[in-house]
């Protein structure tokens, strides 16, 4: 059995670059105003929770300030990170992967195995490549897939004001326009965290071969 | 430091790409096509006349802000505020059977919308205020559209940066029940720095196609040949898209 379905690397990779371009073209579009509020209305400095710091061209698409150019590289990938994602999903359904990979038993939740796995990750010994997930891994593809990813779909959907007319409930769901902007930047930031954690792993534990099983598909170790 | 040196550089590598692609006419086309289905994903999941959410007067801003334009730096238009507007035309023209040219007076006769609605700045701000004035769609019936027009474009008193500011929508949004032709916020006469005397509510889109210092509608059957064809101010100075529902 391979160690990553077709379906899975193909996202990966799709993903990769997709959230890759949000992420950088939405600090440019965080450029043009640069402060949070929570709620429905907010403009004004006096009820900003966030004064957000100014992004570096480098670090923004395009590499200038342009609030006309990042949108639209924004809104095309957006179309694209949301429609992998949720075929991503599906087939991760299908296959098996959320239940079999993803999904926590009520086991895992409890101090022992958790701590192990934390005193084996500290040691950076990542127990081989037996293409199972221990349940740091499990925990945080888990909230990255079902939980933040979603969140940003979400939440991004609830920023558009005719999506505001179509779905008036998701204003509900986030508390106002303005809240689902500001969680729109925090959980951009958690996901940065998360690619950096990932980057981090993948070096530490056998890049190469890490790299070529999300291409090839690689094998499941079964005996492990 | 290091490491987030190389981070950096592979950022600034990958950035240059992407903005090389973004100045391609190829990329342009695709852009125009992501606004389009934009547009039809949000009718097909709202329905055509989906109303915005409308507000209390609780959720009120305490100030409403004034942005681009925040004066028109005429005589004329000077001499027109220290009057209280009082010879403000608004014309209706275009494809239409019988162009209109109206007072405010004549505005404030037809029959009035109130809503309490949000504002969404592209930049990302929002404000919550009430606007008060007639649905666009009465004007347009009693102008009577001829059935070849395609848009409804909006011209302006104000210039920015030397440009005539200017916008349009599609007969859609033209006819939407919330697209009304403002002329109180809040109860009171616009200020001048949201757009006094007349300003166009498109509540579904985005504050740059909400236009101010409103002197005209004209119905045009394409928006090739108004100003540098792209149907706006912003869209054809900085290249923002003509639909912004988001």
């Amino acid at each position: 059995m391979k160690r990553h379905a077709l379906s899975t690397r193909i996202w990966h990779w799709i993903n990769a670059l997709s959230v890759i371009v949000l992420f950088m073209s939405g600090l440019n579009i965080s450029n043009a105003h640069r402060r949070l509020y929570w709620g429905d209305w907010g403009f004004d400095p006096s009820t900003a929770w966030l004064f957000v710091p100014r992004f570096p061209g480098w670090a923004t698409i395009p590499n200038y300030y342009s609030l006309a150019g990042a949108r639209d590289w924004h809104l095309l990938m957006a179309w694209v990170f949301s429609l992998s994602l949720l075929l991503f999903l599906i087939a991760a359904l299908i296959n098996g992967h959320l239940r079999r990979d993803i999904a926590t038993r009520a086991s895992e939740w409890r101090v022992a195995p958790i701590s192990r796995d934390i005193r084996q990750h500290l040691r950076l010994d990542f127990g081989g490549h037996s293409g199972r997930y221990n349940s740091l891994q499990k925990a945080s593809y888990g909230l990255v897939t079902l939980i933040l990813l979603p969140l940003m779909i979400l939440t991004g959907l609830t920023m558009s004001p005719a999506m505001n007319a179509a779905w008036p409930f998701l204003l509900d769901l986030f508390g106002g326009r303005q809240s689902a902007r500001s969680i729109h930047f925090i959980c951009a930031w958690l996901l940065f965290g998360f690619f950096i954690v990932h980057v981090v792993m993948v070096l530490l534990s056998g890049p190469i071969r890490q790299l070529r099983d999300m291409i090839t598909g690689g094998h499941r170790d079964e005996a492990a | 430091m290091k490491r987030r040196n190389v981070l950096a550089g592979l950022a600034a590598l990958f950035t240059a790409g992407c903005t090389k692609i973004g100045k391609t006419d190829w990329f342009a086309d695709v852009i125009d096509a992501t606004g389009r289905l934009n547009r039809a994903a949000h009718r097909a999941l709202g329905g055509e006349q989906a109303l915005a959410p409308e507000f209390t007067k609780a959720d009120v801003s305490p100030f409403f802000r004034g942005n681009g334009s925040i004066d028109v730096d005429t005589d004329a238009y000077r001499a027109s505020s220290a009057n209280g507007f009082a010879d403000w035309q608004l014309s209706v023209s275009g494809l239409v059977q019988k162009p209109l040219s109206l007072s405010l007076d004549e505005i404030r006769a037809l029959p009035q919308r109130t809503q309490i609605t949000r504002h969404d700045c592209v930049e990302g701000w929002s404000a919550i205020a009430e606007w008060t004035g007639p649905q666009l769609s009465t004007l347009l019936a009693m102008a009577g559209v001829d059935d070849s027009a395609r848009f409804a474009v909006f011209r302006c008193a104000d210039t920015l940066n030397g440009g005539n500011y200017y916008e349009s929508v599609d007969l859609l949004d033209a006819h939407h029940p919330q697209t009304i032709i403002a002329h109180l916020l809040n109860g009171e006469p616009l200020p001048i720095i949201n757009g006094a005397p007349l300003r166009m509510r498109i509540e579904r889109q985005l504050g740059y196609k909400h236009a101010k210092y409103l002197t005209g509608i004209e119905l045009v059957a394409s928006l090739d040949d108004i100003g540098e064809g792209k149907g706006g101010y912003w869209e054809d100075r900085a290249g923002y898209t003509w639909y912004a529902g988001i």
